[in-house]
């Protein structure tokens, strides 16, 4: 039985050690979007000691490129949905570690590196329906901020006000349970095994 | 109206029609998976997407934030007067949509990393060309997603593989790419030809509707091997598990060099956006994908 939280950003530590994975939870506050180039920029600032535009202490955040629309100098987020989080992995345990950001969206999943920083500084993943953009937009009721949009509209941090936006999955937790990786590794069990049954000669992985 | 301008106004229409409405056999195929599906986070995986197709549709806006990149397949009629004005329509059709549907500006230099801010851009939109006889011209319109597009596989394979290894390659690309292609997705394998030639039969693949299998009975008969073999690992919606890995999964093939055995296998993610329309050398315009009431 998944049990359903209902959460408001900035999320404590202690709120995020309580989500196991296959929990479902809907977010109220703030979240900020940050894909490839964000990141890259993110862990720039870091090495360089130097503060980011926005504190991400205790926010999730969003891998996610909107689609906006801009009106009477305000912008409205039209759809979105989340991107494909393993481009970021190799930057999101630096991004959790030293800027304490507890939560991750997107879709897909992400890898060890990420898991483990989750498990160490406590933090989560929540799974969104990739391509359900629309779904998405109806919760988000403001855009706050947006920082980097030189680095173009999909790319830039986008500071959101969002209510109930979810449902979101927590697909790794941080106790070590990793969803997608045990979907991933029964997957290959049962190709393994029907080639076997095939008799063909087993495939390296 | 002259050429130029039908063909800009029906290729904004067809890319309106395309980001914000799926075609009907793409929405039948996932309305009865939602139906069908077991595990209950792919259930839930797949009521979303059904709603979110609805809600897109209901509000007219896309229904991915990533609209693509957008190629036009082409059938000119080698009789259609002003083949030599398509492409400059096009162009300006896209920067069009761009702002007025909008669409997500996705056009990236790959040296400079700029974003051109309008979909248009050196190469950008792609236009491919396929001389029918007639006098009319068909124009798909198809943006394609990154997510789906970061998980397309080419292998050369060793002629001694097969068709054995040919199924094998599809179904360790399926396993690689996991939840991140956005399943179910649409599967299309390119076989034989090149490495290029492979690669364009299965995009080309995944123009067709669902509900129509590979003519020829032998591929059909694989294409259902494939798609029973796909949905047996269990991924599922979103690679949370389930039984729907794949919507559906089409072969195309050209025949090989004797040395090579070249397989790609491209894919789509669920909203798999196509929109098609025919104008006849009258000017009059005629939808195919989709039904439009003041066409």
């Amino acid at each position: 039985m998944s049990r359903t939280f209902r959460l408001r950003t900035p999320l404590s530590e202690r709120e995020v050690r309580r989500l196991k994975a296959g929990d479902v939870v809907y977010l109220s506050g703030r979240v900020v979007t940050a894909r490839d180039a964000a990141h890259k920029r993110m862990l720039n600032l870091i090495e360089a000691g130097r503060p980011l535009p926005i504190n991400l202490h205790g926010l999730p955040i969003y891998h996610c490129g909107p689609l906006v629309r801009k009106e009477n100098g305000r912008w409205t987020v039209l759809a979105a949905g989340p991107t494909t989080s393993m481009r970021m992995e190799p930057f999101e345990s630096t991004v959790i570690e030293r800027l304490g950001v507890r939560m991750v969206i997107g879709k897909g999943g992400m890898g060890a590196k990420t898991a483990n920083a989750m498990a160490k500084f406590g933090a989560v993943y929540g799974a969104f329906t990739g391509g359900a953009a629309v779904l998405a937009a109806r919760n988000i009721t403001r855009v706050i901020d947006v920082e980097w949009l030189n680095l173009g509209i999909p790319e830039a941090l986008w500071v959101l006000e969002v209510k109930d936006f979810g449902p979101l999955i927590v697909a790794l937790d941080s106790h070590g349970n990793n969803l997608f990786r045990e979907v991933n590794e029964k997957a290959w069990e049962r190709y393994r095994s029907a080639l076997q049954g095939r008799g063909v000669q087993k495939p390296k992985r | 109206m002259r050429v130029e301008e039908v063909v800009e106004e029906v290729a904004v229409k067809l890319l309106r029609l395309a980001v914000v409405r799926l075609p009907s056999d793409v929405k039948r195929a996932l309305e009865q998976a939602w139906r069908e599906e077991e595990n209950p986070i792919g259930k839930a995986h797949l009521k979303n997407i059904v709603e979110n197709i609805r809600l897109a549709e209901e509000l007219n806006r896309p229904i991915c934030q990533d609209t693509g990149t957008i190629t036009f397949y082409i059938r000119a009629g080698a009789d259609f007067k002003g083949l030599n004005r398509v492409e400059p329509s096009l162009r300006r059709a896209v920067e069009r949509a761009t702002y007025e549907i909008p669409l997500r500006p996705n056009a990236v230099n790959p040296f400079t990393q700029e974003n051109s801010g309008n979909n248009v851009g050196r190469l950008l939109p792609y236009v491919k060309w396929k001389i029918v006889s007639g006098e009319h011209l068909e124009i798909t319109a198809f943006p394609k997603g990154g997510g789906s597009e970061n998980t397309c596989t080419l292998a050369m394979l060793s002629p001694s593989a097969g068709v054995e290894g040919l199924k094998r390659f599809v179904l360790e690309s399926v396993l690689k790419a996991g939840g991140m292609p956005c399943p179910p997705t649409i599967i299309g394998v390119g076989v034989g030809g090149g490495a290029d030639i492979s690669m364009n039969l299965a995009k080309e693949a995944l123009l067709r509707p669902l509900d129509e299998p590979n003519p020829d009975p032998t591929i059909a008969s694989l294409e259902e091997q494939l798609y029973r073999e796909v949905n047996a690992l269990g991924i599922g919606p979103m690679g949370l598990g389930g039984k729907f890995t794949t919507l559906a999964v089409k072969v195309n093939y050209a025949h090989r060099h004797p040395a090579s055995y070249p397989v790609a296998v491209a894919f789509q993610c669920w909203a798999a956006r196509r929109a098609s329309a025919r104008i006849h050398p009258d000017g009059s315009v005629e939808y195919l994908t989709h039904r439009v009431e003041e066409a």
